[in-house]
């Protein structure tokens, strides 16, 4: 009856603590770059939500198409109008996990190298992505998650009509900034 | 007493922390729902011959030139309309997002042209809702063509034409926008007595988006009836009625079309517009339209939450 009882307070305590290492946050950042020799087009999201569960290692991501800022407002508007068409599909998400070298203690300083790996979907389109990233903890109740990685266009069958080819990359550079809290 | 703790227990598995897939679900429901402001009603600011409810971005020039041709029932030894070219200049600018003005000349009838626009109210859905974007529009146009008739006592005055619009539009899906533009035009100078002073009209407007760049637009302006009695050089006056495509491409946006109209400003289409569709006087005609940025949109800070971060990932 005791052990019950042990296994019971134990699979409380092992809940609160893993709850407790959920980070979270509503304003990362996410800028994609296209290079070409045409023209330079980068666009930014300061609206990005976050969750990662430091006990489990899974991560998720999700932001509104919209909210991505262009320089020229007419480059914002064809990016949701033709491009990734906001309307039909108005988000981005990741949802997959972070593996470590050894297990990550948010609350205490340092510095992580991981691997990240999952689904990608953009324009609807789901993709398996995988790239390397820094969690840096300042022990004082901030991780900041920091990637860089590039993706194709095509992979998600979005269409770029010949006249702009020259203007748009085919690979687009993704950095990714999110500055987490403890939930 | 063993029971309810196997029961409590199980409860407390079922409860186990979820994996990823829950952890985006989670994402989502502390989401607020956004509102969503309907974008790109129209590809420019005008939607044939008249304005849309569109304004351009602030701090956004945009370069209009407009052509209208002679009439294609000219035949082959006018070209088919197209020995006997009008063009209308104009630049357009966005002081704010919603405030526009602008300034044009067109050769015919040697007018100068200027213009407010105000959009005043935007369709949104979402988390507030709104079914149309209305926006206001007012123009004055100056005819210095030479007085037909120097001897007489010629006023300024009499040059003067003034339109206001109430621009009203709802974009019914991503394809389908329609417009409503209800217009009076003021004229300070009539031919007759029986025409009258101001004009009212009714405008409507249409676009279908064929694919992401093309679509295809219709306009119609319903002059009520009574108002304008006198001919114009020897023909009633019409209806203006346009159909056109609209073509997009990066910065541009061009605009063909046939009209009965030959004019390009409210004023001239609205009020003298004298081709009769059935009869073949129709004019081929296009608008270009080049924007130019001239500030970055960057600097509003309207739609901006929270900064640049302060240190850029390492592989910046």
């Amino acid at each position: 009856m005791r052990n019950i009882m042990l296994v019971a307070l134990l699979a409380i305590s092992v809940q609160a603590a893993q709850a407790q290492n959920r980070w979270f946050t509503k304003e990362g950042y996410v800028r994609f770059y296209s290079h070409t020799p045409m023209e330079d087009i980068e666009a930014k999201n300061y609206q990005v939500n976050s969750l990662v569960d430091f006990s489990t290692g899974d991560m998720a991501f999700s932001m509104l198409m919209k909210s991505f800022q262009f320089e020229k407002a007419l480059m914002e508007e064809h990016f949701n109008e033709k491009y990734v068409e906001s309307a039909k599909f108005p988000k981005a998400t990741f949802e997959g996990k972070y593996v470590a070298g050894t297990s990550i203690d948010p609350r205490k300083a340092g510095e992580h190298k991981v691997t990240v790996q999952g689904k990608l979907t953009i324009h609807g389109v789901t993709r398996d992505v995988q790239t390397t990233g820094v969690f840096k903890a300042d022990g004082n109740g901030t991780v900041v998650g920091t990637a860089v990685f590039t993706v194709k266009v095509a992979d998600y069958d979005i269409k770029v009509p010949g006249v702009v080819k020259d203007n748009i990359a085919e690979s687009i550079e993704i950095s990714v900034k999110t500055e987490y809290k403890p939930m | 007493m063993r029971k309810s703790l196997i029961a409590f227990i199980l409860t407390l598995l079922a409860a186990w922390p979820a994996r990823a897939q829950d952890l985006l679900d989670l994402l989502n429901a502390t989401e607020e729902e956004p509102v969503e402001y309907a974008f790109a009603t129209f590809k420019t600011t005008r939607l044939i011959n008249g304005h849309s409810v569109e304004t351009y971005s602030g701090k956004e020039l945009l370069f209009l030139i407009s052509h209208r041709f002679g009439r294609i029932n000219g035949g082959a030894s006018e070209f088919f309309g197209l020995d006997n070219a009008t063009i209308r200049l104009g630049l357009e600018y966005g002081i704010t997002d919603r405030l526009g003005v602008g300034l044009g000349r067109s050769s015919f009838e040697k007018l100068y042209d200027g213009f407010v626009k105000y959009k005043v109210l935007q369709q949104k859905s979402g988390a507030e809702n709104f079914p149309v974007t209305v926006t206001l529009f007012s123009s004055v146009a100056i005819k210095t063509l030479e007085w037909p008739e120097p001897e007489r006592e010629n006023y300024f005055s009499s040059r003067m034409y003034y339109t206001f619009q109430t621009l009203i539009a709802r974009k019914f899906s991503e394809g389908f926008s329609l417009q409503l533009s209800p217009t009076l035009v003021h004229r300070n100078l009539v031919d007759s007595l029986a025409d009258a002073n101001d004009v009212f009209a009714l405008g409507v407007g249409a676009r279908q988006k064929i694919t992401g760049s093309l679509s295809v637009n219709a306009e119609y302006f319903y002059v009520f009836p009574g108002q304008i009695s006198s001919p114009l050089n020897g023909e009633t006056v019409q209806n203006a009625l346009s159909i056109g495509l609209d073509l997009e491409t990066g910065g541009h946006v061009f605009q063909l079309h046939m009209t009965n109209s030959r004019g390009m400003i409210e004023k001239l289409f609205v009020t003298e517009s004298t081709g009769n569709w059935l009869d073949g006087d129709i004019h081929f005609g296009f608008n270009i339209s080049r924007v130019f940025s001239l500030g970055s949109s960057e600097g509003k800070g309207e739609k901006r939450k929270g900064d640049a971060p302060a240190e850029a990932p390492p592989s910046w």
